[in-house]
């Protein structure tokens, strides 16, 4: 370390990306408790991993509905109802639904695989949220095609450890 | 690793009529440790345990196949809907990253 001076510390890591502290921090166990996650997850690796459950189609932006809080105190248990418009029929279903956090230190929340024996396209969980975020939710129906929703919440106090 | 007491919960209508739809809804206890938590006295990573699979079957039937990631809260709650069509055994099987699994069986009433 730098010296004794705490300020010190933090004048010097000021500059150095996110990994670099982190790496620091792997020598300073006080720092370590501060820091409860090695990373977040970005909008860009929450595409990444709806791109591994669906391949590279394009979702379009509809008959998918996220009921959610705008803004929840607590992170750690938030309700959320997910919603796709079908006729879950044999003929035309919802095949899976999907959900992400691009705000959580992993992205995935969960996968529903559903079939015409449920009869409503909806599915309830509770989830944790570190922060403020958008919630993604990804519809995959029999025919192949899919559809993608987005809502942000605010959160008071993030719920994921630490 | 031991078998933990999840006590399952379960709750459907209590009889429902052929053909509707009715909501199923499920509540079980688990901390579902994430592997994000630092235990700050040894500065070491909590492993993670979590829920990872939850199916449901319906008569013998699968009705749902999910993939739970620690994204869920701890003590998860699930709600679902499924479409009344015989009277029968509604089964319900949680598996842990241990392998553990831990089933709940509810009679569904049709009428």
């Amino acid at each position: 370390m730098h010296g004794p001076h705490s300020a010190d510390l933090s004048s010097s890591t000021q500059n150095l990306p996110r990994r670099d502290v982190l790496k620091m921090a792997g020598a300073g166990l006080a720092v370590l408790t501060l820091v409860p996650f090695e990373a977040s997850a970005t909008p860009e690796s929450t595409l990444a991993a709806i791109k591994k459950l669906i391949g590279s189609k394009a979702p379009k932006q509809s008959r998918i509905k996220i009921n959610l809080l705008d803004i929840a105190e607590n992170g750690s248990t938030v309700p959320m109802t997910v919603h796709v418009e079908s006729p879950m029929s044999e003929a035309d279903y919802v095949k899976s639904v999907h959900l992400f956090a691009d705000g959580n230190p992993l992205p995935d929340i969960g996968s529903f695989n559903l079939g015409p024996h449920n009869g409503k396209a909806q599915i309830s969980v509770r989830i944790r949220l570190a922060k403020t975020q958008h919630i993604v939710a990804v519809a995959e129906m029999s025919n192949g095609e899919t559809f993608i929703a987005r809502r942000k919440i605010k959160i008071t106090i993030g719920g994921c450890g630490g | 690793m031991a078998k933990i007491n999840i006590k399952p919960r379960v709750r459907v209508p209590r009889s429902v009529k052929k053909g509707d739809v009715f909501e199923v809804k499920t509540l079980v206890f688990h901390k579902m440790e994430s592997g994000q938590r630092v235990n700050k006295k040894t500065a070491k990573k909590i492993p993670r345990n979590i829920l990872n699979r939850f199916v449901v079957t319906y008569n013998g039937k699968e009705v749902l196949d999910a993939v739970w990631q620690p994204g869920l809260s701890a003590n998860p709650y699930m709600a679902f809907f499924l479409v009344a069509e015989e009277s029968g055994p509604l089964v319900f099987t949680w598996t842990d990253d241990n392998k553990e699994t831990y089933k709940k069986q509810v009679m569904l009433k049709v009428q």
